[in-house]
C-alpha cells in the first residue's frame, strides 16, 4: 500500500446511511491532492434500504473503476453484517474499519434469517485479513445529535491513514454539503480521526501494520 | 477545468458546452442524471417528458427548429421510443440530434438485459460508446457535430458503469456565445414520411450509411494502440478499462464511433497482429461483424453474453482461453452465506398498507384457481412482490399490468384479476390501456399507487405534479379526472394510511361491476418531510409476539432481545404512517409519549 500503487477502498452500508456521499467526497478529495480517480456505487435496485457498495480507486492512473476481489487495502464498512457481506473485497494485508452497529435486514427482522454472530463476522473477516478496527460510529453520531453524520465520522477514520491533509477534506465537506450541517460535519470528522487515534495509541504496535504506526505520526500532525 | 464527473454529468456538460437549446428525457435508471443536470440550466430549455416516445417527438420538432437537442432515456424507454426514433432515422435532423441510451448490463435497475447497440443497426445510424466521463464529456461534442455533417440523429450509447461511475475530467469548452439562428426547412419530401418519399429517403440513409463507414474509419477517436505485434485486442465502451487491467501489454483497436465499424482500420490492425480477440460486454456485436469482413477473432466463445464484464471475469476468460496477460491474482475464498439485505419499501412508505390490505383479503388466500390475480408495474412499488407482502403476480414492462388484467378477462379466466399501478407510470403509458378497458368493456379495477410523485428513480416530477423538471409551477393534472374523462365508470380515492379505509374500499370495489379506478393516495416517504410527527413504539408487555406487524416489512420493525417487537427508533417514519399500529391486534404500539 503505497503512493505509487494508489489505494483501492471499498465503502459499504445500507441504503440511506451516506455511503455514496462519503465515497463522493473521499474521490474529491484524493483528486485535489493531484491523483488519478475513479469511483463507482453499485446500488441494487434503486436504493430502498439494500445494501449499497462504492469502489473509490486512488492511484497515478487508473482504468477500470471496478476492485477487484481481493485487491481492497481498505474496505470501510458502516454496518457490520454489510462489512462482513464483503470481506472477500480485502487484500491479505488489507485494513477493516467497521462501525460496530446493526441494522436488522428485513430477511432477519421477520425471522427468515438470522444475523451472524459477531464471533462469525470476525472469524470471516480474519479469513481475508489481519487488521480490523471496530468501534461505535452509530453512538457517536447520537452523541453529536444527528444520525446522518455516521458517514463523516467514518470518513474521518478513514482518514487517518491516507496521505491527504485535514484542511483538503474540511474544504471538500464544507463545499459538498449544506451550509447549514457543515459544523456538524466537521466535528463528526474530527471525531472519527479521533475514534482512531485513540485506539491506535491504545493498542499493542504489534497488532498494527507497519505503514499505519508511521502514518499515525504524520498524521497527528494535521490533526492538530 | 478538471473536475470529478459521473459519465451523465460529463454528457449533460458536453451537450451544454455544445449549445444545445432543449433536452428531453423520461426518468429511468442510469440515465436519469443527464436531465437532472441540464433541468439546473437556466438558458436551455429541459423537460421530463410524459414518457419516451413524447420526449423522442418534442426531441424531433427542436431538431427540425434548427436547435441543438439532446433525448435520453434507459435502455427500454428506446423501445418506447422507437416509433419516432425510427421515423427521424428516415428524415434526418436539422440541429444536430444526439439520442443517449444508457444500458443497464448486470441489471442492476432495470426490467431485462438488452444492448441498443442493435438500435444503431436497424436504424442506420452512428453508435458512439464513451469508454469513461473523459471520453462522454468529448464524444457528446463529436456527436453533435456528426449529427449536423450528416445528417442523422446520432446514438450515444452509456452503460450503467459509464453513467454512474465518477472520474477526472478536463472540462476544456465552454458554451458558445452565440448560437446559430433558428429557422425551419420546408422540405415535405424529407420530412413528411408519405410512402413515395420514405422510399426515396431509405436509399439516401442507405448511402448515409456509407459515407458514416468512411466518417468512422477517418475518426481519430478510434484509436490504435500498438505495442505487441503477437496480441491485439478491439474493443469499445467500459470494456476497454477492465482489459487494460488485464492486458496492460497488448495492442489495441480501442474505439468509441463502433457503429457503422472502421472496417479499414480493423483489416490494417488484424493484418499487424497475430492474434486478435474481441472484447464487448453482452452481445457479440462487433465481433460478428468482424467475422464478417473474414477476419479471424475469438471473443464471446470465451466471454459471457450475460451481465455485466469486469477485469476478474476477463481474467478467467484468459486464463481459459490461453490469451497471454496479467493472469496471476490474489484470488480469495468464497465468501460464507449471509442474509441477503433486499431493498425493502421504505418506512413510511404509502404502498405498504395497500400490499398488506391486498395480501390479507380472503380471496387473496384461496386456492390457487380462486385466488385473487395482481397484475402490477413497475416502480418503487415492484416491491411488493417481496416476502412478507408477496402482493405480485405479473409485471413486465411500464404501463402492461392493467392490459395483461384485459386479456385475462378476455380469455375467459373465471378468476379476479386486479391492475396496480403507479402515478407516474399511469401517466406515462397506462391512460390508453384504461381506454380500451373502457372501450373494450374489460371489466375490473385498476389501482393507481398515488406517491406524488415518480419515485423508483430518485423523485422526478411527472404531470399530476404542480412544478417541471426546472422548478418551473404548472397545472398538476388530476388524476381523478383523467379517469373519469377516460371513461372509467367509478373512480375513488383512499387515504393510504388509513387501514380501516383501504380495507373497505378494496373491498368493495373488487365487488362492483364495470371498469373501475381506485386512486390510493399517499405521499412518498422520501418526499413527505413536513408530516412525520411522533415516532412510534412498541410496548415490551403488551406485544404477544404475534408477528402481525412483522408481515408488513417495514424496515423499522424488528424482534428484539426478549422476543418482542422493538421499533428502531432511527428509522421509523412516525404516527402519520402508523400503519403498524392500525394492524396490531393487542394494540401494542403506539405514539412514543403516548403510552399507557
Ligand atoms: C420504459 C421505461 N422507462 C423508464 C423506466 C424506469 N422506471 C422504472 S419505474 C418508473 C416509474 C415509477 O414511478 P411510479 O409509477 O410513480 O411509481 P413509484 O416508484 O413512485 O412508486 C420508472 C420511470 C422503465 N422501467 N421503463
Ligand atoms: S421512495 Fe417513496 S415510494 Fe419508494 S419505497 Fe420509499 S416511500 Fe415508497
Amino acid at each position: 500500500m503505497d503512493i505509487e500503487h494508489g489505494f483501492d477502498i471499498v465503502l459499504v452500508g445500507v441504503g440511506g446511511q451516506g455511503v455514496v456521499l462519503a465515497s463522493d467526497i473521499l474521490s474529491e478529495v484524493a483528486m485535489r491532492n493531484g491523483y488519478d480517480v475513479k469511483k463507482t456505487d453499485t446500488l441494487g435496485m434503486a436504493q430502498r434500504g439494500g445494501s449499497v457498495v462504492s469502489n473509490v480507486r486512488i492511484a497515478p492512473k487508473i482504468y477500470s473503476p471496478i476492485i477487484d476481489r481481493g485487491d481492497a487495502n481498505f474496505l470501510v464498512g458502516f454496518e457490520k453484517l454489510e462489512t462482513v457481506r464483503y470481506a472477500d473485497m480485502l487484500r491479505t494485508d488489507g485494513v477493516t474499519l467497521m462501525n460496530d452497529s446493526k441494522i436488522d435486514p428485513v430477511s432477519v427482522s421477520t425471522g427468515k434469517g438470522e444475523y451472524p454472530s459477531d464471533q462469525a463476522i470476525d472469524a470471516e473477516i480474519a479469513k481475508y485479513a489481519d487488521n480490523t478496527i471496530k468501534f461505535d460510529a452509530t453512538e457517536k453520531s447520537h452523541e453529536l445529535g444527528n444520525v446522518k453524520v455516521l458517514n463523516t465520522i467514518m470518513l474521518g477514520a478513514l482518514s487517518f491513514f491516507l496521505p491527504f491533509s485535514v484542511s483538503k477534506w474540511n474544504e471538500v465537506l464544507a463545499e459538498r454539503l449544506p451550509a447549514k450541517v457543515v459544523d456538524i460535519n466537521l466535528d463528526a470528522f474530527k471525531a472519527g480521526r479521533a475514534i482512531i487515534l485513540d485506539i491506535i495509541s491504545r493498542a499493542e504496535p504489534a497488532d498494527l501494520s507497519g505503514d499505519v504506526e508511521e502514518e499515525k505520526e504524520e498524521n497527528n500532525q494535521y490533526y492538530m | 477545468m478538471k473536475a470529478l464527473l459521473s459519465g451523465n454529468e460529463a454528457i449533460a456538460l458536453g451537450a451544454y458546452h455544445a449549445g444545445i437549446r432543449v433536452a428531453t428525457a423520461y426518468p429511468g435508471t442510469p440515465s436519469t442524471e443527464i436531465l437532472t443536470e441540464l433541468a439546473k440550466h437556466d438558458d436551455i430549455y429541459a423537460e421530463w417528458s410524459t414518457n419516451e416516445k413524447v420526449a423522442m417527438e418534442v426531441a424531433i420538432g427542436s431538431s427540425y427548429a434548427g436547435a441543438r437537442t439532446i433525448v435520453s432515456m434507459k435502455h427500454v424507454g428506446l423501445n418506447v421510443a422507437s416509433d419516432p426514433f425510427m421515423a427521424v432515422a428516415a428524415t434526418g435532423v436539422n440541429g444536430g440530434l444526439v439520442v443517449v441510451t444508457a444500458d443497464d448490463p448486470g441489471i442492476g435497475s432495470s426490467q431485462n438485459e438488452q444492448d441498443n447497440r442493435y438500435y444503431g443497426k436497424l436504424a442506420g445510424i452512428p453508435v458512439l460508446e464513451p469508454n469513461d466521463s473523459q471520453s462522454a464529456y468529448d464524444l457528446t461534442m463529436y456527436a453533435f457535430e456528426l449529427s449536423e455533417k450528416y445528417d442523422t440523429p446520432v446514438i450515444l450509447r452509456s452503460t450503467t458503469r459509464i453513467s454512474h461511475s465518477k472520474a477526472v475530467v478536463e472540462t476544456d469548452r465552454e458554451r458558445p456565445q452565440n448560437l446559430p439562428a433558428l429557422g425551419f426547412k420546408f422540405n415535405a419530401k424529407k420530412l413528411v414520411t408519405l410512402p413515395a418519399h420514405a422510399r426515396e429517403l431509405h436509399k439516401v440513409n442507405v448511402e448515409r450509411l456509407r459515407k458514416l463507414a468512411e466518417a468512422s474509419d477517418e475518426y481519430e477517436g478510434n484509436e490504435e494502440i500498438f505495442r505487441s505485434p503477437d496480441f491485439g485486442i478491439i474493443t469499445a465502451g467500459i470494456s476497454y478499462q477492465h482489459a487494460m487491467q488485464i492486458f496492460p501489454d497488448a495492442s489495441y483497436l480501442k474505439l468509441t464511433f463502433s457503429y457503422p465499424l472502421p472496417e479499414n482500420k480493423i483489416r490494417d490492425f488484424a493484418s499487424k497482429v497475430k492474434k486478435v480477440i474481441v472484447i464487448e460486454e453482452l452481445e457479440p456485436i462487433m465481433e460478428e461483424q468482424i467475422k464478417a469482413m473474414g477476419i479471424d477473432v475469438e471473443g464471446k466463445k470465451y466471454l459471457p453474453l450475460c451481465g455485466e464484464l469486469s477485469a476478474d471475469i476477463i481474467r478467467k476468460a484468459a486464463k481459459a482461453a490461453d490469451w497471454p496477460g496479467n493472469l496471476e491474482h490474489n484470488d480469495n475464498l468464497e465468501p460464507d452465506y449471509f442474509p441477503p439485505r433486499a431493498p425493502a419499501l421504505c418506512p413510511g412508505c404509502p404502498h405498504v398498507g395497500l400490499f398488506y390490505t391486498l395480501s390479507n383479503l380472503a380471496i387473496r388466500r384461496a386456492d390457487d384457481d380462486k385466488k385473487l390475480i395482481i397484475n402490477g408495474d413497475i416502480g418503487c412499488y415492484t416491491l411488493g412482490a417481496q416476502p412478507p407482502l408477496n402482493a405480485m403476480d405479473a409485471c413486465g414492462c411500464m404501463g402492461a399490468g392493467i392490459g395483461y388484467s384485459q386479456g385475462m378477462y378476455h380469455a375467459g379466466l373465471n378468476q379476479k384479476t386486479v391492475s396496480l399501478i403507479g402515478d407516474s407510470t399511469f401517466l406515462h403509458s397506462g391512460m390508453t390501456t384504461l381506454l380500451n378497458a373502457v372501450y373494450n368493456k374489460a371489466e375490473g379495477l385498476t389501482i393507481i399507487l398515488d406517491n406524488s410523485i415518480t419515485a423508483m428513480t430518485g423523485h422526478q416530477p411527472h404531470p399530476a405534479c404542480p412544478y417541471t423538471a426546472q422548478r418551473k409551477p404548472t397545472k398538476a393534472v388530476d388524476l381523478v379526472a383523467v379517469c373519469r374523462a377516460l371513461g372509467a365508470d367509478s373512480v375513488e380515492t383512499v387515504n393510504a394510511f388509513d387501514m380501516k379505509a383501504l380495507k373497505d374500499a378494496v373491498t368493495s370495489n373488487l365487488e362492483k361491476s364495470g371498469v373501475n379506478v381506485l386512486i390510493v393516495m399517499g405521499r412518498c416517504a422520501a418526499i413527505n418531510k413536513e408530516g412525520r410527527g411522533q415516532k412510534m413504539f412498541c410496548s415490551p408487555f403488551d406485544c404477544v409476539k404475534c408477528g402481525t406487524c412483522l408481515k408488513l416489512g417495514c424496515p423499522a420493525l424488528k424482534i428484539g432481545s426478549n422476543g418482542t417487537v422493538e421499533i428502531d427508533q432511527d428509522l421509523c417514519f412516525g404516527e402519520n404512517c402508523a400503519i403498524c399500529a392500525q394492524v396490531c391486534p393487542k394494540h401494542a404500539i403506539s405514539k412514543l409519549d403516548g403510552g399507557n
